[in-house]
């Protein structure tokens, strides 16, 4: 990958020169007032702006939990454009964000009781630093939908907050050069912003740094979850298709022989990589997630193990599936474990690449030795 | 609690070049890992490993004096880049 280029690459012109010349007649289009969080219009000098409402509805909720668990999470968006927010007037902050609608939420909620005007970038339905870093919550956006809602004309001040984590994508000093509006960069978190604002628009340090708590990693659980059980349900029917056409009984009942085990251990690696993982991220020993995913499957793999053997104590086990599955069951959460790198806050894609490399061959290695001694436990022992 | 989230160390791409910096603290303020402080008028590289390459104190360092491989720590695009396909994570 390359380094950022230190200057845009598509050609603004400055916002003065484009009101001089009066190009902004007809390109003004404010966001539709059809979304279920408008609650009216707001008189601006640019026209009618649509007001959000504060607080956030059952609806609202509704969609972020879904969200979460990875229904409609894509299409979960806030048409762009300029809002208000309360009453403001054209000495009101302006505040922008992405409009992934979980952060228009959290944002007119953590500003409830205040007037101020929101800026949703477009960035296609993904929240501020994701699209930071592809470049979508960027400086040509930013520089768009300044020009386009008329922000100059709606506020007399020249200050826009923008979230500390669009910074990488966002240069500060070109949007200054460009429209004339300072940057002023705000917390990392929404909820920080009412401190902020009464702190004179400064952030102190923890404000500046972006956590990673129980509660967030939870909160992402869901979805990796969610995408990755599909994967798993694939291969469950897969070993059961496979333990059913082995064995002397009919199909359905030896399906059931190792199938049974199979189900629970694919479970297993589900759990251990996408909950596990999440929740015991600072305990699980290792600073690689492949190697936190390994020890995740390990421990879900034990209690499983440990469950099989309590409730079914007379349906037995050969050793060879015992190890089979270990090995499996261990390549499997490493995997995944290794894939929440990219819901993770502090990864660097240097890092993962470098863990990628060494990991990817063991997983495999693992996958593919635990499978053999699967099939011959299957096929051949016995 | 905090060195809890440190990633794998010595791998990150984060340069920083001291003969041009201008000491202006950007690069601090938008840093979300606090690896980046402003000591005696210079930005200095206090915690390198913990950088995940965000590419932030790059984008907005006035004078270029930060040199990052910028990307998403994130597995689904490593392999396309591998593979080199197109498609990113998220």
């Amino acid at each position: 990958m390359k380094i950022p280029p230190p200057r845009v690459k598509k050609e603004l012109v400055p916002l003065a020169v484009v009101m001089a010349e009066a190009k902004l007649d007809g390109i003004c289009k404010p966001p539709s007032s059809e979304q279920c969080f408008v609650v009216g219009q707001t008189v601006s000098a640019a026209g009618l702006v649509p007001t959000a409402r504060s607080s956030l509805t059952a609806q609202d909720k509704r969609g972020s939990y879904l969200a979460r668990w990875n229904i409609g999470r894509m299409s979960f968006i806030v048409d762009p454009g300029l809002y208000a927010l309360g009453a403001p007037d054209s000495s009101s902050v302006v505040v922008v964000t992405a409009n992934y609608k979980m952060s228009f939420d959290q944002l007119r909620a953590a500003l409830a009781g205040r007037d101020c005007w929101i800026l949703v970038l477009d960035t296609k339905g993904i929240n501020v630093w994701c699209a930071a870093g592809k470049g979508t919550f960027g400086t040509v956006e930013l520089y768009d939908r300044v020009v386009e809602s008329r922000l100059a004309e709606v506020v007399t001040h020249r200050k826009i907050i923008i979230p500390q984590l669009g910074a990488p994508g966002v240069n500060g000093l070109d949007i200054k050069k460009y429209t004339g509006f300072q940057v002023v960069w705000g917390p990392v978190l929404a909820a920080d912003l009412p401190a902020f604002l009464d702190n004179g628009m400064v952030a102190d340090a923890a404000m500046r740094r972006k956590s990673f708590p129980l509660a967030e990693r939870l909160a992402l659980a869901p979805v990796e979850f969610v995408q990755a059980s599909g994967k798993i349900f694939l291969l469950i029917l897969f070993f059961l298709l496979l333990s059913g056409l082995g064995g002397k009984n009919i199909f359905w009942a030896a399906a059931l022989e190792m199938g049974f085990f199979a189900v629970l251990a694919l479970l297993a690696a589900l759990i251990g990589g996408t909950v596990l993982v999440p929740v015991l991220l600072p305990w699980l020993s290792g600073r690689a997630f492949s190697v936190k995913g390994m020890w995740a499957g390990l421990l879900s793999y034990l209690v499983v193990v440990a469950i099989y053997l309590f409730v079914w104590p007379d349906r037995g086990m050969g050793r060879v599936e015992i190890v089979a599955w270990l090995l499996m069951v261990t390549a499997i959460s490493s995997w995944l474990g290794m894939n929440f790198t990219g819901a993770s806050t502090y990864t660097s894609r240097s890092g993962v690449r470098h863990e990628m490399l060494r990991a990817i061959p063991i997983q495999v290695a693992a996958g593919v030795t635990g499978f053999c001694c699967w099939l011959a436990a299957r096929f051949w022992i016995s | 609690m905090a060195d809890y989230f440190q990633y794998i160390d010595n791998v990150v791409s984060l340069k920083l070049n001291p003969e041009i910096c201008i000491g202006c603290g950007i690069c601090e303020l938008v840093c979300p890992h606090g690896v980046l402080t402003v000591t005696g008028g210079k930005a200095v590289l206090v915690a390198r490993d913990r950088c995940m390459e965000c590419s932030a104190c790059a984008r907005n360092c006035p004078v270029g004096a930060l040199e990052v491989a910028a990307g998403e720590g994130c597995v689904r695009a490593i392999i396309n880049e591998l593979l080199g396909r197109e498609g990113d994570c998220c």
